[in-house]
């Protein structure tokens, strides 16, 4: 039965980390955007905590999607981690992505590790490697390649924008291992920063997350273990494993609508805040064209903060069921990722000159808003996903 | 009471509700919707077979007449969505009745309870209606210029009315006007020699929806005919379930257009190929898409937390501002990506662009 009232649980868990954020990533957010790649080592007590809850091994087939299907009596993994995320990223959210242990690499050995693999790297920082300077969203297209010698492996490419690039242990590297088996090629192997031939090439100076730590890899006849291929080394005809790894997205596109959702609420916090502060309360009655045009914009931008909520929470919702959520997944993201970066603007924009300065946190959002509509698939590439999906159009029908 | 699972799942009930509701409009309006908007009326027997569903009195209690059943606020959300994806007119027109029964029920004395409910709750569909909107610049339901005043044992009204869906039949009307400052309602029989109705409106959208000005002069009415009593009414309560109803009216012509749109983007061959597979046109389906199900997603909150018997004048309040923008925006593109052809009525893409401009304005019309 529909029910979208905030349960008592889901509440729980937003206060306290609310709390979390509140107390120990606000205070330091503007500290580590102004010491760019300084290891915000305040963060070293989150190295037990989980947050980002990497996924589950899953042995089992997807189960056809139902409706009626009873809403878990727990609540879901996938549900409660969105929630934490939009909380901490209200905090910070170059700081949610500089906690340790919690790259998206680690997700992907949380997915296809071997129980061997796991042992080996479990407990490690992984980062992740996928995009190439030529290899952007068709990251089909990547270029670096895995050559088998004997019992090693040898890669040899570039990688750019690695995230946690500096302070992770291993990195998990996409190559190819036959250029002419296109997709099906690629495998993704874990490089450890101390092997031979790997090189922390730069770090990038960016727009915005400047917490976070991004950089580019070079490989020069890297030798690492055969052993360090996650999963199988097999070629396959079909694009499974691939398409396996595509299939994560549709776990973590939620995640980045939710960390969207977060910075635009603490944009939208801080301004209510000053509305309130200049006498204009909110009271959500009278027709909105018989209001001032600030208050008009500020429930237009408040209206879409929810309508991003709901999105993401169903996305959310629907994996923690197993329902096949690709196109729920993505319009999460084609929302959240557009409109918090507008969110953020307009409410730079109302704030005036509150709104531009670096005294107040709200020129920094409006920066670091602008990630979430761009890494984890552009707002085209989710456009792309979504109208494929609705109208049943192959990416050869709709390029 | 024990707090509900927070979900997104439709109940086995609320699906079924949606299916029954979608076949019945499909049989009805799916060929006919255009000649009803053409020939400006909607014939009575479809209004009656929507009120044969019994949505609208199955929630009244047996002692009024109704069936008794749990009351859902979400299930009138998904069930109005269902219609107006069907027809917006035909919608409002056979829910009509909830406007005038549902806040009796809700917020009436015993004696109005028993006076004006079981009349109603008749397996034929008898017209009663509400009148809110006003004809001016600056409308604000929470601010009307149509006043009550009290005089010995009557209220003497006093102010003009629009938009009064079915006013022309209606036995009884529900009218909003302001006494000392806050919003009350009054019951007003049909006959009322202060009451007079107008000539039938013509509005830019619904043009099968009968609505009429209503003028009150002097219009007296019994004490005992306010809304409550001596205590008055909740308005607040009844705006907040008319913003939902919006949403959600606004979710399912929205949803409409975007279904026809898309079906038409991938059958329309330009430049040797569907215009579905330029991006231009496929990145406006999928914004349509998920604006849709992002109307859906908010009239249904709004809905759970009226049905939680929580105050939802935030949730509702934005809901309804969402769906008056979104609707616009989506049924704007439906017309834009047919071209030339949304722009002609053979395709009634048109038609729910003009219906589409009324959930930002048609405040108080409707109910969940």
């Amino acid at each position: 039965m529909i029910n979208l009232v905030t349960s008592e649980k889901m509440t729980q868990i937003r206060n306290s980390m609310n709390g979390m954020a509140k107390g120990m990533l606000r205070p330091i957010a503007r500290k580590y955007d102004v010491n760019e790649h300084e290891y915000p080592k305040e963060l070293d007590m989150f190295r037990s905590i989980k947050i980002m809850g990497g996924a589950k091994k899953k042995k089992t087939g997807e189960e056809p999607r139902k409706d009626d299907k009873p809403a878990p009596k727990k609540l879901g993994t996938n549900l409660s981690t969105v929630i934490s995320i939009e909380e901490m990223c209200w905090g910070d959210a170059g700081l949610l992505l500089s906690l340790p242990n919690a790259g998206l690499g680690n997700a992907a050995i949380a997915a296809v590790a071997t129980d061997e693999q796991m042992e080996r790297f479990g407990n490690k920082w992984a980062a992740m490697a996928i995009t190439e300077p030529g290899s952007g969203s068709d990251s089909g297209s990547i270029t670096a390649t895995a050559v088998l010698d004997g019992d090693e492996w040898v890669l040899n490419g570039e990688k750019i924008f690695v995230t946690c690039a500096d302070r992770c242990d291993v990195v998990v590297v996409w190559a190819t291992v036959d250029k002419k088996a296109g997709k099906s090629g690629i495998k993704s192997f874990i490089v450890e920063k101390d092997r031979p031939g790997f090189k922390l090439e730069k770090l990038e100076h960016k727009l915005g997350i400047r917490a976070s730590d991004t950089g580019t890899f070079v490989l020069d006849n890297c030798r690492i273990p055969k052993d360090n291929l996650l999963g199988s080394a097999e070629v396959k005809t079909a694009t499974e494993g691939f398409k396996g790894v595509m299939k994560t997205f549709d776990n973590t596109r939620p995640m980045v609508a939710s960390m969207a959702l977060g910075i635009a609420r603490a944009a939208l916090d801080f301004t209510r805040e000053k509305l309130e502060e200049s006498g204009i309360k909110l009271d959500y009655n009278r027709n909105p064209n018989n209001i001032s045009s600030l208050e008009k914009e500020f429930y237009i931008m408040e209206s879409n903060l929810e309508a991003m909520r709901l999105l993401t929470w169903r996305a959310a919702w629907m994996a923690d069921n197993q329902e096949h959520n690709n196109l729920e997944a993505s319009m999460s993201k084609a929302k959240a990722g557009r409109y918090g970066t507008l969110i953020t603007q307009k409410c730079c924009e109302l704030l005036g000159p509150l709104g531009y300065t670096q005294e107040y946190l709200a020129e920094k959002w409006m920066r670091d808003s602008k990630i979430m509509d761009i890494f984890e698939g552009t707002g085209q590439i989710q456009h792309l996903i979504v109208a494929r999906n609705v109208l049943e159009f192959s990416s050869k029908q709709l390029k | 009471m024990e707090e509900r699972d927070f979900s997104f799942g439709m109940s086995e009930e609320q699906r079924t509700m949606k299916e029954t509701v979608a076949r019945l409009m499909k049989g009805l309006v799916a060929n006919n919707a255009h000649d009803m908007d053409e020939k400006k009326e909607i014939p009575s027997d479809y209004v009656q077979k929507v009120w044969e569903l019994g949505a609208t009195i199955s929630v009244i209690p047996e002692e009024f007449g109704g069936y008794g059943m749990e009351y859902s606020p979400v299930m009138n959300a998904i069930i109005l969505e269902e219609l107006a994806y069907g027809d917006m007119a035909l919608a409002i027109a056979a829910t009509t009745p909830s406007m005038f029964l549902y806040p009796i029920l809700e917020m009436g004395t015993d004696e109005q309870k028993k006076k004006y409910i079981p009349p109603y709750c008749d397996a034929a569909f008898k017209p009663c209606t509400i009148a809110i909107n006003e004809p001016r610049f600056r409308f604000d339901p929470v601010a009307l210029e149509t006043k009550a005043v009290k005089k010995g044992g009557s209220y003497v009204i006093n102010g003009k009315k629009c938009f009064v869906p079915m006013a022309g039949d209606a036995r009884h009307l529900l009218v909003a006007a302001d006494l000392d400052g806050t919003s009350e309602l009054f019951i007003v029989a049909a006959g009322n020699p202060g009451m007079k109705v107008g000539e039938r409106e013509r509005n830019l959208g619904l043009y099968a929806l009968a609505t009429y000005p209503v003028t009150f002069e002097n219009c007296e009415v019994p004490a005992a005919d306010r809304l409550g009593g001596d205590k008055g009414c909740n308005f607040d309560a009844l705006l907040q379930k008319s913003r939902v109803a919006l949403a959600a009216i606004g979710a399912g012509v929205s949803r409409a257009s975007f279904e026809y749109a898309r079906d038409y983007s991938k059958e329309r061959v330009q430049f040797g190929e569907p215009i579905a597979s330029r991006q231009s046109v496929a990145f406006m389906i999928a914004e349509m898409a998920y604006e849709v199900d992002a109307m859906r997603l908010m009239s249904l909150k709004a809905a759970s937390t009226v049905e939680a018997g929580l105050d939802a004048r935030r949730e509702s309040y934005l809901a309804k501002l969402y769906a008056g923008d979104m609707t616009m925006k989506v049924t704007d593109f439906g017309v834009q990506v047919l071209g030339g052809h949304g722009y002609v009525r053979d395709h009634p893409v048109e038609r729910f662009y003009r219906n589409g401009r009324g959930i930002a304005i048609l405040e108080g019309m409707t109910t969940v």
